[in-house]
C-alpha cells in the first residue's frame, strides 16, 4: 500500500509541497482494520462487570471484618450471658485452699483477668526494651550510617520482621530461656530483687521476662523501620536550618529531626504495641502458661493469645470454648483500636501520601 | 539555640565560656553517637545469633529423609516432615487461591477505580487495620466459619484462615505497585480505544506485574510461617494426608509441636523444619528487595 | 480517509474551573489544523474533548456537541468506540514499557481482539513505515522494548501505534514539545505527509510549527477560541487584536 514515501532524513524546516506528494492515491473506502474495529462492540457491559468485580473485592475487606465480629460475638454468647462484663475482672477464692483463683475450666470458673495482665505486662516490657533500641537504630541508619552499610542493615531488620513467630519461639525455648535461667535471672534477683519485680521462686527461666524479651526482638524491626520512614520524611532543609545555627549532630537530630518526627514515631510505637498484644506462638512457648497474677517478672503467667492457642483444642465444655472466644473477641477489639490509632498517627505524618501518589 | 552559647557577657573571659560549652556539646554528641551504634549492635546480635544457631542446628539435622519420610514415633530416631511439607503446600495453595485474586482485585479497586474517594480511603484504612489483627483471631474466625459448620477440623479451614490473612497485604502492595505505573501509560491505552478492563489487566497490571508478584510472594512467605491460625483449623496430622476435608499437618505447626515436646529427635526435626522455613522466607524477602530496589518499571519516561 | 469535525457550544470544566467556554468551530477533513495559544489556555483540554479523554479525569466535565464525520460522539457513541476512530499522540512519548516495539504498534489491535498474525505483521510494517521509523527499528522489532528507543523514536513509535488502528482523525497534543530540534522536524515532516489521509489536529505552543504544517489555525486564550482561520491569515493579518499581540510576541 502507501508506504516508503516518507523520507527518513529530511532537512529541518524544509517542507515539500502537497502537489509533489504521491500519497494522494486513492485509499479504500473502509480498510479491513477499520471494518474489524467497527465490528467490535463497545464493551460497556464487560467494563461495568469488571468494575463491579473490583469494587466487590475491595468491599470484601469490610465483609471480613464484619464476619469476624459477627462470628466471634455469636460464639461467645454463652460466656457473655453468664458473666457479663465481670468476665474481665472477676476472681474467686477457693474455699479449701483459700487461694485466689481466676481460671479453672474444671469447676467452671472463667475470668480473663490474668491473661489481660500477662498480655499487658509482656507487651509493655517489650516496648520498654525495644523502643530505645529501635530509635537508636533508626537514628544510626538515617543520620550516621555509611551508605553501603545502610542497605545491608535495613535488609537485616527486614529479615528480622519476616521470621515466623514459631521460630522465635523455638529459639526462645532452646537459647533465650536457658540463658535467662543460668545468667540473667540470678543476676537480677541478686541486685534488683529488692524491687519485688524479680523474685526467684521459678526455676524454669520461663515467664513474663522471657516473653517480654522475645516480643521486644519481634517488634523492634517494625518500630525501627517505621521510625526510619518518618525520620526520612523530615525535609533536609530542617536539618540544614539547625546545622546552619552551629548545632552539633546530636542537637541537629534532637531539634531538627526528632521534634518533627515525634507524632509519626508515636504511631510507630503504638503499631509495635499492637503487634505485641496479639503475638501468639513465641509468647505461648516461653511465658509458662499458668493463669496466675504475680508481681515478679520472673514468674510464670499467660497471655490472652497464649491461652487461646494453648487450650482451644483441648477445651471440652461449651463454656470453656465460649470463654476463649470471648477473650479472642476482646483481643480483636483492642488490637483494632490500637492499630487504628497508630494508622491515624502515621497518616497524620505522611498525609494522603499513598492515595495521591502519581 | 541557646543565646548563651555566644560569649556576649563581658563578666567572664569569652573564650573560656565558649570552650566549656563547646566541650560539653561535643561530648554529648559523641556519647549519643556511641549509644546509637550500641543500639544497632544490640539489635543485630539476636538476629545473627538466631541465624547462626538456626543454620548450625538445622543443617546438622537436615537430610534427605527429612523431605521424604513422615515423623517417627517418639524415641525412634530418624524420620522427617514430608507430610508437613505436603500439607503446608496444600494449605497454602488454598489460601493463595482465596487471598491472591481478592487481594489483587481490591488493590485494583483502590488504585484504578476508587482513587481519592471516601470509600477507597475507608477500604485502605480497614485493610491496614486488618493487617494488624492477631493471626490467632483469624484462626478463631476460620474455626467459627468453617470448622463449626463442617463439624470437623480440615485443611480447607486452615487455608481459609491464611487466605483471609493474605488479602490485606496483597491488596495494599498491589495498590502501591499500580500507583507506580505512570498515568501516561494508562492514557495511551485508553486513547487507543482499548476497553477499560482490558487496559487495566493487559497494560496497567502487566506493567506492574513484577511488583505485584513479589508482593504476593511476600504475603505467601508471611502466612507460610503462621502457626497460630492453624492450631484449631488444620489441627495437625501425623500421617500422610492430601484431603481438603481432613485435618492436615503443616510445617510451622509441626515445628511448634516438636519444639514443646520432650524428645531430642523431635527437637532436631524442629530445627531442620525451621531452617527450611527460613530459607523460603529469606529468598522471598531478598527477591522483593531486589525487585523494588531495581525499580519495578524500567525505562518509563 | 479522514472525516471532518464539527464542534458546537463546547464547554469543559476541571472541578470548578471552567477551562473551555463556548467553543464553536469546524475542522476540515484531510487537513492539518493547528491550535495555538499560551499554556493553560485550554487547547489541550479541547483536543482531549474530541476523543472523550477529558472525562477520564474524575473531576472533568463536558457539555455541548462534537460531531465527527456526522456522529455525535457525546450522544450516540461509547467513549471506547470513539477512541478507536480518533487516534491520539500525547505530549510526552508514552510507549508501553513492558512491550516490544512490535507489540507496541500492534497493541491497539491485539488488545481489541485482532489476532490475524499475517495481517498484523503487515499492519505493523506499514504503520512503522508511515511514521518513518521502520528503517531504524526493523531489525529488532521483537527484541527491543519500546522504552529502549530514544525520545524522538519513542514519539514516532507512538504515532505508528496510533496509525495502526487506521483512525479517521489524529489528535496530537504538543507532540514535539519534549523532543530535540532534529526529532521535532521529523515529526513535522510526518504530519505533513500524513495530513492528506487523516484529519489532523495538532496542538502546539510553537507558532513556527503551526505555520509550517497546518492549513488552518485556531488561537485559544483563557478558555475561549479567539480566532479560527486559515493559517496564512492568522499569521499575516489576524482580525483580532489579541491574536496579533500573541503572534507578535507581546505576551505568552
Amino acid at each position: 500500500m502507501l508506504n516508503s514515501e516518507v523520507e527518513s532524513e529530511p532537512r529541518a524546516g524544509l517542507k515539500p509541497s502537497p502537489g509533489q506528494n504521491p500519497e494522494t492515491a486513492a485509499a479504500p473506502e473502509v480498510s479491513p482494520v477499520r471494518g474489524f474495529l467497527l465490528s467490535r462492540g463497545n464493551s460497556a457491559i464487560a467494563d461495568a462487570g469488571f468494575r463491579w468485580l473490583m469494587v466487590f473485592s475491595g468491599l470484601s475487606i469490610f465483609g471480613i471484618v464484619g464476619l469476624i465480629v459477627w462470628q466471634l460475638a455469636l460464639r461467645s454468647q454463652l460466656s457473655w450471658q453468664k458473666f457479663g462484663f465481670s468476665f474481665f475482672y472477676r476472681s474467686y477464692v477457693d474455699s479449701v485452699t483459700h487461694q485466689r483463683i481466676f481460671w479453672d475450666p474444671v469447676s467452671g470458673h472463667f475470668s480473663a483477668l490474668p491473661f489481660i495482665y500477662g498480655t499487658l505486662v509482656s507487651s509493655f516490657l517489650a516496648l520498654l526494651i525495644s523502643v530505645p533500641l529501635a530509635v537508636g537504630l533508626a537514628i544510626f541508619l538515617t543520620e550516621m550510617c555509611p551508605q553501603a552499610l545502610r542497605g545491608a542493615l535495613a535488609f537485616l531488620t527486614e529479615l528480622l520482621a519476616a521470621i515466623p513467630s514459631v521460630i522465635y519461639g523455638l529459639w526462645g525455648i532452646f537459647v533465650l530461656v536457658p540463658l535467662l535461667r543460668v545468667y540473667v535471672n540470678p543476676f537480677l534477683i541478686r541486685w534488683l530483687g529488692w524491687t519485688g519485680l524479680f523474685s526467684g521462686d521459678n526455676p524454669t527461666g520461663l515467664g513474663f521476662l522471657a516473653a517480654g524479651v522475645i516480643l521486644a526482638i519481634m517488634i523492634l524491626p517494625i518500630i525501627s523501620s517505621l521510625t526510619r520512614e518518618v525520620m526520612t520524611a523530615v525535609p533536609q532543609s530542617q536539618r540544614e536550618a539547625v546545622l546552619a545555627l552551629g548545632a552539633t549532630r546530636w542537637e541537629m537530630i534532637r531539634m531538627g529531626v526528632l521534634r518533627n518526627a515525634r507524632v509519626g514515631m508515636m504511631g510507630a510505637i503504638i503499631l509495635g504495641l499492637g503487634r505485641a498484644l496479639g503475638e501468639t506462638m513465641a509468647v505461648t512457648m516461653v511465658i509458662g502458661n499458668t493463669p496466675e497474677i504475680h508481681a515478679s517478672l520472673l514468674s510464670n503467667g499467660s497471655s490472652m493469645a497464649a491461652v487461646i492457642a494453648n487450650e482451644f483444642t483441648e477445651a471440652v465444655s461449651d463454656m470453656h470454648l465460649s470463654a476463649l472466644i470471648e477473650i479472642g473477641l476482646a483481643l480483636f477489639i483492642v488490637t483494632v483500636i490500637v492499630n487504628a490509632l497508630a494508622q491515624l498517627l502515621m497518616w497524620a505524618v505522611t498525609r494522603g501520601a499513598p492515595a495521591t501518589a502519581r | 539555640m541557646n543565646a548563651e552559647t555566644f560569649p556576649l557577657r563581658p563578666s567572664m573571659p569569652p573564650s573560656q565560656r565558649f570552650s566549656m560549652r563547646s566541650w560539653m556539646r561535643g561530648w554529648t554528641d559523641r556519647a549519643v553517637s556511641a549509644l546509637a551504634i550500641l543500639a544497632t549492635l544490640i539489635v543485630i546480635t539476636p538476629l545473627v545469633a538466631i541465624f547462626v544457631y538456626l543454620i548450625y542446628k538445622g543443617a546438622k539435622s537436615l537430610n534427605l529423609a527429612f523431605f521424604t519420610h513422615i515423623p517417627n514415633p517418639p524415641g525412634e530416631p530418624g524420620g522427617g516432615m514430608a507430610n508437613a511439607i505436603l500439607g503446608s503446600g496444600i494449605v497454602l495453595a488454598v489460601s493463595s487461591a482465596i487471598g491472591v485474586p481478592i487481594g489483587i482485585g481490591g488493590g485494583v479497586f483502590l488504585a484504578e477505580f476508587g482513587r481519592g474517594s471516601k470509600l477507597a480511603n475507608a477500604v485502605r484504612f480497614t485493610a491496614d487495620v486488618l493487617n494488624g489483627v492477631p493471626s490467632i483471631v483469624m484462626g478463631l474466625a476460620a474455626y467459627a466459619l468453617v470448622v463449626v459448620p463442617q463439624k470437623h477440623f480440615s485443611a480447607l479451614s486452615g487455608g481459609v484462615a491464611l487466605g483471609i490473612m493474605m488479602i490485606p497485604t496483597v491488596c495494599r502492595t498491589t495498590e502501591e505497585m499500580l500507583l507506580m505505573v505512570p498515568h501516561a501509560v494508562r492514557e495511551a491505552a485508553l486513547g487507543l480505544g482499548v476497553p477499560n478492563w482490558r487496559s487495566v489487566l493487559s497494560i496497567t497490571v502487566r506493567t506492574a506485574s513484577p511488583g505485584i508478584i513479589t508482593g504476593c510472594m511476600l504475603a505467601f512467605a508471611r502466612v507460610a510461617g503462621e502457626t497460630a491460625p492453624l492450631l484449631f483449623t488444620a489441627l495437625g496430622n501425623s500421617f500422610w494426608s492430601a484431603s481438603l476435608n481432613q485435618p492436615i499437618e503443616a510445617l510451622p505447626l509441626q515445628i511448634y509441636v516438636f519444639a514443646i515436646s520432650p524428645y531430642g529427635d523431635w527437637h532436631r526435626l524442629a530445627w531442620a523444619g525451621a531452617l527450611v522455613l527460613i530459607v523460603l522466607i529469606v529468598l522471598a524477602v531478598a527477591l522483593v528487595r531486589f525487585v523494588t530496589s531495581r525499580g519495578v518499571l524500567k525505562g518509563t519516561s | 480517509m479522514g472525516v471532518g469535525i464539527e464542534v458546537i457550544n463546547l464547554n469543559a470544566w476541571y472541578g470548578n474551573n471552567h477551562t473551555l467556554q463556548d467553543i464553536n468551530l469546524h475542522i476540515p477533513a484531510n487537513h492539518a489544523t493547528a491550535l495555538i495559544g499560551p499554556s493553560g489556555c485550554g487547547k489541550s483540554t479541547f483536543v482531549r474533548c474530541l476523543n472523550r479523554m477529558h472525562e477520564t479525569n474524575p473531576i472533568g466535565r463536558v457539555t455541548g456537541t462534537v460531531r465527527i464525520g456526522g456522529l455525535d460522539i457525546y450522544q450516540d457513541a461509547n467513549p471506547v468506540e470513539i477512541r478507536r476512530r480518533v487516534g491520539m499522540v500525547f505530549q510526552r512519548p508514552n510507549p508501553f514499557p513492558t512491550m516490544s516495539i512490535y507489540d507496541n504498534v500492534a497493541a491497539g489491535l491485539k488488545l481489541n481482539g485482532y489476532s490475524n498474525r499475517r495481517s498484523l505483521d503487515e499492519i505493523v510494517e506499514r504503520s512503522l513505515r508511515r511514521s518513518a521509523l521502520w528503517d531504524e527499528v526493523k531489525d529488532d522489532l521483537k527484541k527491543k522494548s519500546g522504552a529502549s528507543l530514544s525520545g524522538g523514536q519513542q514519539q514516532r513509535l507512538c504515532i505508528a501505534r496510533a496509525l495502526a488502528v487506521d483512525p479517521e482523525v489524529l489528535l496530537m497534543d504538543e507532540p514535539a514539545s519534549a523532543l530535540d530540534p532534529v526529532s521535532t522536524s521529523k515529526i513535522e515532516d510526518l504530519v505533513f505527509q500524513l495530513k492528506s489521509q487523516y484529519t489532523i489536529v495538532i496542538v502546539t505552543h510553537n507558532m513556527q510549527q503551526a505555520a509550517r504544517v497546518a492549513e488552518k489555525t485556531g488561537f485559544f486564550l483563557n478558555g475561549r477560541m479567539v480566532e479560527f482561520d486559515s493559517t496564512h491569515k492568522i499569521f499575516t493579518n489576524p482580525s483580532d487584536k489579541r491574536t496579533e499581540d500573541y503572534i507578535t510576541g507581546r505576551f505568552g
